[in-house]
């Protein structure tokens, strides 16, 4: 956009977007803060037409003494974080092994991309009732088969059966980000540091593992926007129930579970805190890789 | 030292032989050049050397060693690419640590050894900067680092002057040169560019499609081409052939005349056309003749400034104990 006129008529056609975008988000934005200020309990016969009572920071003081708020950031934070872990490192390998020629390799690159079409509720209700079901799942088949009593996955075993589920379905994510990477990688590096008498470990640790570095950046932010708000896999598993309840998850039930909107209210905008730090702390790890 | 020899060695992909069994020998200390067409299999005889490919059959030995099943690593040989293959990550310097690193070199070793291939390469103010940083020319001088650090008992140059604009090529090439003269270590270079083989090399292999057509210094093959091809590939502009009535009063089925061989006259001489297309670079005049009834178009140089114009006669007479007889088969006679 090289002139002025170019420029300002470019501004005036962006307009209606930005405006757009600003309200849709803006609009919920200041009715979750309206709300969390409020007291505002609708099976008690609180409503807007009513006018609502103005509670001060009641909301936010109830929301974090309950005794479920620090279970449910800490459990946020390590479904986040073990999906993420498991994702890359397992991307990463994926990635390799789909890099190297062989036969079917475009139907196998299909097969993989697979399990990201199938929507969140169906896959885990697909593990839940083919998989980890204790008395027909096939997983529990197998533990028979050699012997051993099945593991009741989703109540034993529920934080990491979540975590499995989630990362099942964000795993092909990850490897297609990361294969794309790993095929741009110059084959004449690899071939120079076998030259500089790298074996393969080292030429994985210091020439493919760093040309990697911004795909896995791309991979970790994407990922955490997503993995802080997921809520279908936990609803149609557990219910929230042994250790499963996220922070979105406490949220949808001070809403519609206890229908108390203001206190629901406060949670959301704790929940943007909370997705403001973990992205702080992200940027601070993993931005510099996006970098130069 | 680094005295490579090639016995009988082969490569095939599949059912598509690249190259058919070959021998040639590299001494100590020389630098050879591979020339020839593109897909004349040059860069695969270099990766054979290298290791980077496996040998369909036949044996490399490496100073009096067999080094056929050696990993590349372990050949004592370094190599620098067409595309650098700088580690885009790594500073200048860790680049050229790097197969130092890899060798578990003491500390300081390291230091020395960097400090001097910087220096012999012009590249300490860079030392800190990122290969992205740096110009084509700066970047090729890296990559060269990184080899003589080392210390190979050979160095292996896959075109490493096509990626550089025509200046920055002649200012590499010397430099090449020079530390080959300096180093006196064994060099191997592939190239398609004839001029570079005939400029740098003391020995130079001319290969089509697998096969070495000739082996010899520059001179040998400017002068006596053991055939038709190499002929044609060595020396610029290329050199022109004739056949028919005219090469038989030589007893020859082709005879080959280098444009630098021909005088030309605006009254007389053997050989009568017409000037079509001139190249003037000042120092020369390329003229291509047409309608001399002995070829499609042949090509001669004049020095200087010459005062012919398009479609005026010429008279060309070749200077006659520099023209090459050729038999049936494209073999030189005598």
């Amino acid at each position: 956009m090289a002139t002025q006129h170019s420029r300002s008529a470019a501004r005036f056609m962006m307009a209606p977007a930005v405006v757009l975008l600003l309200g849709w988000m803006l609009i919920p934005l200041s009715m979750t803060l309206f709300f969390s200020f409020k007291k505002y309990l609708p099976l008690r016969g609180d409503s807007l037409g009513n006018g609502l009572d103005w509670v001060g920071f009641d909301n936010y003081v109830r929301f974090v003494s309950s005794s479920s708020f620090w279970p449910s950031v800490i459990t946020t934070l390590l479904i986040v974080g073990g999906v993420l872990i498991i994702t890359v490192v397992l991307g990463i390998l994926l990635a390799i092994l789909l890099d190297q020629p062989m036969w079917g390799q475009g139907v196998v690159r299909i097969l993989v991309i697979a399990p990201f079409f199938v929507m969140p509720t169906v896959s885990a209700l697909v593990w839940k009732n083919l998989f980890m079901d204790p008395g027909n799942g096939f997983l529990a088949h197998v533990y028979r088969f050699f012997g051993a009593t099945p593991v009741e996955w989703l109540s034993q075993a529920s934080l990491q059966s979540i975590i499995m589920i989630v990362s099942w379905q964000w795993l092909p994510f990850a490897t297609l980000i990361l294969l794309t990477a790993i095929q741009s990688l110059d084959s004449e590096q690899l071939e120079a540091a076998e030259m500089d008498g790298a074996p393969i470990l080292s030429r994985f640790y210091h020439i493919v593992l760093p040309h990697l570095a911004r795909a896995i950046t791309i991979v970790i932010l994407i990922q955490t926007i997503f993995l802080l708000s997921i809520f279908a896999e936990i609803f149609v598993t557990t219910g929230g129930a042994f250790g499963t309840r996220t922070l979105t998850y406490l949220i949808y039930q001070r809403v519609l579970e206890s229908q108390n909107v203001g206190l629901g209210s406060a949670g959301g905008v704790y929940a943007i805190i909370l997705a403001n730090i973990v992205a702080i702390f992200l940027m601070r790890i993993v931005g510099k890789n996006l970098d130069a | 030292m680094g005295r490579i020899q090639l016995k009988q060695v082969e490569k095939s992909f599949g059912d598509v032989t690249v190259i058919p069994p070959l021998d040639l020998e590299i001494n100590d200390g020389e630098f050879v050049v591979f020339v020839g067409p593109s897909g004349c299999g040059k860069s695969t005889l270099l990766r054979l050397i290298a290791g980077l490919e496996d040998v369909s059959g036949g044996v490399i030995e490496i100073d009096g060693s067999d080094a056929t099943s050696i990993p590349p690593a372990k050949r004592g040989l370094a190599m620098v690419f067409q595309s650098y293959a700088l580690y885009p990550h790594m500073t200048v310097r860790k680049n050229i640590a790097f197969p130092l690193r890899m060798a578990k070199v003491s500390a300081e070793e390291q230091e020395k050894r960097i400090s001097n291939a910087a220096e012999v390469l012009n590249l300490t103010p860079y030392l800190d900067r990122r290969p992205g940083q740096l110009s084509g020319g700066q970047r090729q001088r890296v990559a060269i680092g990184r080899a003589i650090v080392r210390e190979p008992a050979a160095f292996l140059f896959d075109e490493p002057l096509s990626n550089l604009d025509a200046a920055l090529r002649v200012g590499m090439r010397l430099e090449i040169s020079e530390l080959h003269k300096r180093l006196k270590t064994t060099m191997i270079y592939v190239t398609h560019d004839q001029v570079e083989a005939m400029t740098m090399a003391d020995k130079i292999v001319v290969l089509q499609a697998g096969i070495i057509e000739q082996v010899g210094s520059p001179l040998e093959l400017y002068h006596t081409p053991r055939n038709l091809f190499v002929a044609g590939f060595i020396g610029s502009p290329k050199m022109n052939f004739i056949e028919g009535a005219e090469a038989e009063k030589y007893d020859a089925h082709t005879i080959g005349v280098r444009p630098e061989h021909i005088d030309v006259s605006e009254t007389e001489g053997p050989w009568r056309g017409t000037v079509g297309v001139s190249e003037h670079l000042g120092s020369d005049t390329f003229f291509h003749i047409n309608g001399t009834g002995l070829a499609d178009a042949l090509t001669v140089r004049a020095s200087g400034e010459v005062g012919l114009n398009r479609g005026d006669t010429i008279f060309l007479t070749p200077q006659a104990d520099k023209i090459h007889r050729f038999d049936r088969q494209g073999l030189r006679i005598g």
